[in-house]
């Protein structure tokens, strides 16, 4: 009995570095890991037009295969394991709540190529990946500081991490440039998803005479409920929202993964893949912005535009000092631009916006 | 923190609206519940008639039509509940559980063309004097014609179980099955149709939520409303009009503590969003000095044996 | 006409029997489905309950239905006692939560240090975390007579807002950049819930399950109490006469279906999960409740419903990977084999009989 255990394991052990080295297929497969359904219109959808873009830019030269709604922890772990043992050369996992997972798959099976979405730990095959969505805030930010007439801007946010206090924190330094009467109010839906919950907070803030509704969660409500309001402004978020436009949603910021997965992709075909952290925004087209609609007057977007190509080229940093933090203390001296430590890290809001953090 | 800036009247306008979906799935159980069923696959009924009557709204352009087919989507699910409790004689615990897996499963397979769609939108009922009214205008005269309709629903409802003959029978099946069956009553006929229209009512609800409340289609998009109907049916002591009280407290809180949010309030948020549910237990508590009691075979499996 | 006529006693052999037969005729049906769906019925259907078992990599697969199983079955045999006497505690899912915050709370407070001592004090904390959130409704309804179901199904909804500030705010991982979630256990050695043999799955809480079904098995048909909570159920008038404390039993299923699935929570969050995260619960203390059921409320039906549906998931989720099947079509084809495991249990008490003429 016990003979035939150690017999079962190292059976296993063989098991599985045997797969890591099977590489004879001609195909090239990938793995796409998800959190939520593709049919979720928001985070999940925009990854896999991604896994579509790669299956069109290679063609027959490439397999892809995924699995929705894995949760996060062993059920993603075994999904993960499942498709580096069928064969897979590189599997992208895209959740924050995969990190662990991923680096814990990636040790047994040193050849397949992992790509972790938004999350900070690397390893010689786990790259990770993320989008400076702040730089697209930046520019809805002015648009809405702009656009406001009551001054008063509402946002509707999901859980206090840092992805969502950037973004609040570009917003509101933008609109606050154009506008120093501004006032931010916000929700945190303590959701990632619940169109009824967005719904109920974008009526809200409107009902607390917010004309403009920015929102950091993926459903279509808050643009219907600005509809319904007749005369609120809103953007699309993660991806374009177009039956909305051209009002009340102006503009858009559209996840764009297909640059990325296409030229990963490419990199594991040519045998030069190599872990990278990269954290992309317009530069590189990860982060969109929608067309900016005519609902927007001429000089405003013309404003915009330049911003958008400002940064595409370089030039301008949304988080250009002078900024204080929320207490008052300096955070950036003038003409200093953050660290992308600081930036992936942060926890405070700026100088101006009132309320706190919830913990 | 600037409490003037939350307009009571506005919040109750968007707290009826908030509550609607709620309405109508609490109601229908409610129903099932006086037949002696307990059916706990509300959600997945709900996200059927949201898809149903998603599809159909978009199809024909017609949100009313889309209503219509929402009932027949919820109808048709608990048709297989109905099957299973009540010919196949099923447990109807897990039966109802397995009700909103398939439910959940079935929906995102009809939706897979409909993720980004834009549905027509249900005309609000605008009544020239009334609506423009100071405060009643809003409050009253200014929703969706299927908000009235929930309101109607509970009105028919109280009237059906009290004051009805047929109303009485359906009591009396699910107060003593074997009783009403002596007396000869059909009791599983009664009990199916009960279902049925349960299934019926959660499908509307659940398209109010895709076609007014939301409007959009995504998969999951109840996200555990259906779950509250049905704690919302034990909180009402299975009256119908406690059943509404509880829906509109329900959603008040919810949409009130998003409101304290968006002014400023200084209370941690966590401890906002739990408020509702916090608050349903209290409540629940104070009410529970009146012991009127669950149906008497509620959840009994019952054949007519001889 | 069809009519059912009760079999004097139910039958043996077909108690058996029918969940084999349920299992073929979910495969014929689910074949159809995903005929429908264009893909091919045999080969779906295969994957998904042959693959995990006897496929190429079963080797990896059937320890994970352990890892999988054994929450399911240790929250189900909780709930099952509290279901034989008529106590609904629909809020596993809460307690289960509430075990886990508890269990990686005892950890992370004597983080980095380390002691043997530090693993049965999670074990402990879990248990009473679980424990203490089921009283609330236990106290609730034996006080006020507040209906049970109510009130544990509402505390699911607090403890996942609870688990949320957890994640971002007390148990937060002060390394970990500002993001949420907390230290991962798996390393930290003292309160790691490691494989108890390398590679087979089989950590502190498999076996927690296993001594719970065996513990059951013997409550219910051997002991007193056992008795008094199945006739408490069955009868709750006869139970009060022959001295059966209500109250009692309210507390005692309660309580001790919460320390089970706090005890889940608990041994999830040290081993397989390792981190308390927003999103740590993924329903287990909801899919108990079928298991519960499916497992015809026996302790030993319930070890083998628990891992019938750990086996659905895992090929479920390889079906999907191999076979492009979308995960919808997979809880359609999991709620097609409970439909008819509930449907085809008629046979055991029933027998078919065709008539001439309407009956009831």
């Amino acid at each position: 009995m016990i003979t035939r255990r150690i017999l079962m394991a190292s059976v296993a052990a063989l098991g599985l570095a045997g797969a890591a080295f099977a590489d004879g297929h001609a195909k090239t497969k990938v793995g796409f890991v998800y959190v939520g359904p593709v049919g979720d219109g928001g985070w999940t959808y925009e990854h896999d037009q991604g896994r579509l873009a790669v299956e069109e830019a290679f063609g027959d030269a490439v397999e892809t295969v995924y699995v929705e709604n894995v949760a996060e922890g062993p059920d993603s772990e075994r999904v993960m394991t499942q498709m580096a043992l069928d064969g897979a050369d590189l599997i992208f996992t895209t959740s924050f709540g995969y990190m662990d997972p991923t680096i814990n798959v990636a040790k047994k099976f040193p050849n397949v190529k992992f790509e972790h979405a938004t999350g900070y730990k690397r390893a010689d095959n786990v790259s990770t990946y993320s989008a400076r969505f702040y730089e697209g805030r930046a520019v809805q930010g002015h648009i809405a500081g702009k656009m406001t007439k009551s001054n008063i801007i509402g946002y509707i946010a999901s859980y206090p991490i840092p992805e969502v206090i950037r973004g609040i924190n570009a917003a509101y330094l933008h609109a606050k440039a154009v506008n120093p009467d501004v006032e931010f109010k916000i929700i945190w839906a303590f959701t990632w998803f619940d169109p009824q919950k967005e719904a109920d907070s974008a009526k809200a803030l409107i009902e607390q005479g917010a004309d403009v509704v920015l929102q950091h969660t993926d459903s279509t409500a808050p643009q219907a409920a600005a509809q319904a309001a007749g005369n609120v402004v809103t953007f699309g978020q993660a991806s374009d929202m177009a039956e909305y436009a051209p009002f009340p949603r102006v503009s858009s910021i559209i996840d764009n993964w297909a640059p990325y997965y296409i030229a990963r992709t490419k990199a594991v075909m040519d045998g030069t893949w190599e872990s990278v952290d990269t954290w992309d925004g317009i530069p590189t087209g990860m982060v969109k912005i929608g067309e900016i609609t005519d609902a927007v007057p001429a000089d405003v977007k013309a404003e915009a535009l330049a911003m958008v190509e400002a940064m595409r080229k370089g030039e301008y940093h949304p988080f250009t000092g002078p900024i204080n933090k929320q207490d008052g203390s300096a955070w950036l001296a003038e003409g200093e631009t953050a660290s992308d430590g600081d930036l992936a890290g942060m926890s405070f809001y700026v100088e101006g916006l009132t309320g706190d953090i919830p913990n | 923190m600037n409490f003037g800036a939350i307009d009571p009247v506005l919040l109750i306008a968007s707290l009826m609206v908030a509550a609607t979906p709620l309405i109508f799935a609490a109601i229908g159980e409610l129903v099932v519940e006086k037949a002696g069923v307990l059916n706990l696959g509300v959600e997945g009924m709900m996200i059927v008639g949201a898809i149903s009557g998603f599809i159909i709204a978009v199809e024909t352009g017609s949100p009313m039509l889309g209503l219509l087919f929402a009932a027949i989507g919820g109808a048709l699910l608990s048709l297989l509940f109905a099957i299973l409790t009540q010919l196949a004689l099923a447990t109807q615990v897990p039966s109802g559980l397995a009700l909103t897996l398939m439910g959940l499963g079935i929906s995102s397979l009809m939706g897979q063309d409909y993720v980004g769609v834009k549905p027509p939108t249900m005309a609000r009922l605008d009544i020239p004097v009334l609506s423009d009214l100071p405060v009643v205008g809003p409050i009253l005269y200014s929703h969706d014609p299927a908000l009235y309709l929930g309101l109607v629903l509970v009105a028919c409802v109280w009237w059906f179980l009290n004051r009805s003959r047929a109303g009485l029978t359906l009591r009396a099946v699910g107060e003593n099955a074997e009783a009403a069956f002596a007396l000869g009553y059909k009791v599983v006929r009664i009990r199916v149709l009960a279902i049925l229209f349960g299934g019926a009512c959660a499908g509307v609800g659940g398209a109010y939520i895709s076609l007014v409340r939301v409007p959009q289609w995504t998969e999951g998009m109840t996200a555990g409303i259906g779950w509250i109907a049905l704690a919302l049916v034990v909180f009402a002591s299975w009256k119908p009009g406690r059943a509404m009280i509880g829906a509109y407290l329900f959603g008040g809180v919810t949409v009130l503590q998003l409101n304290l949010q968006a002014a400023g309030l200084a209370i941690p948020v966590e401890y906002l969003s739990m408020s509702p549910y916090i608050i349903t237990i209290l409540v629940l508590v104070f009410l529970s000095a009146d012991r009127s009691s669950a149906p008497g075979s509620l959840g009994r499996i019952f054949h007519a044996s001889r | 006409m069809i009519a059912l006529e009760k079999r004097p006693e139910p039958s043996r052999w077909l108690g058996f029997a029918t969940p084999l037969f349920a299992v073929l005729a979910t495969m014929i049906a689910g074949g159809l489905l995903f005929a429908a769906l264009g893909k091919d019925p045999v080969a779906a259907i295969a994957t998904i309950f042959w693959e995990p078992l006897f496929g190429e990599f079963a080797f990896y697969y059937r320890p994970q239905l352990l890892v999988k199983g054994a929450p399911l079955v240790l929250i189900a045999i909780g709930l099952a006692l509290g279901f034989r006497a008529g106590i609904w505690n629909i809020g596993a899912e809460g307690q289960y939560i509430i075990g886990a915050i508890c269990g990686a709370g005892v950890a992370l407070a004597f983080y980095p240090f380390e002691s043997a001592l530090i693993f049965p004090a999670m074990v402990i904390a879990g248990a009473v975390g679980g424990w203490a959130w089921a009283m609330i409704p236990a106290l609730l309804k034996v006080r006020f007579g507040t209906n049970e179901i109510l009130v544990s199904l509402m505390l699911v909804y607090v403890a996942e807002q609870l688990l949320a500030s957890m994640a971002l705010g007390l148990l937060k991982n002060p390394e970990g950049f500002g993001f949420p979630g907390s230290r991962n256990l798996q390393q930290y050695p003292s309160a790691f819930n490691a494989d108890l043999i390398a590679n087979t799955g089989f950590h502190w809480g498999v076996a927690a399950a296993l001594v719970a079904v065996i513990f059951a098995y013997v409550l219910l048909s051997r002991h007193m109490l056992g008795f008094h909570i199945r006739l408490t159920g069955a009868a709750p008038r006869a139970a009060r006469f022959a001295g059966v404390e209500p109250s009692r039993i309210i507390i005692l299923c309660l309580g001790l279906s919460g320390a089970l699935a706090g005890l889940a929570g608990m041994f999830e969050v040290a081993g397989p999960s390792g981190q308390i995260t927003i999103d740590f619960n993924v329903g287990y203390g909801f899919t108990a409740i079928i298991v519960a059921f499916l497992g015809r409320l026996n302790p030993i039906g319930i070890l083998f419903a628990g891992l019938l549906m750990a086996l659905t998931y895992i090929g479920g989720d390889i079906a999907q990977s191999q076979l492009g099947l979308p995960a919808a079509a997979i809880q359609v084809f999991q709620g097609m084999l409970l439909f008819f495991l509930l449907a085809f249990d008629l046979l055991i008490n029933f027998r078919l009989r065709w008539q001439k003429g309407a009956t009831a």
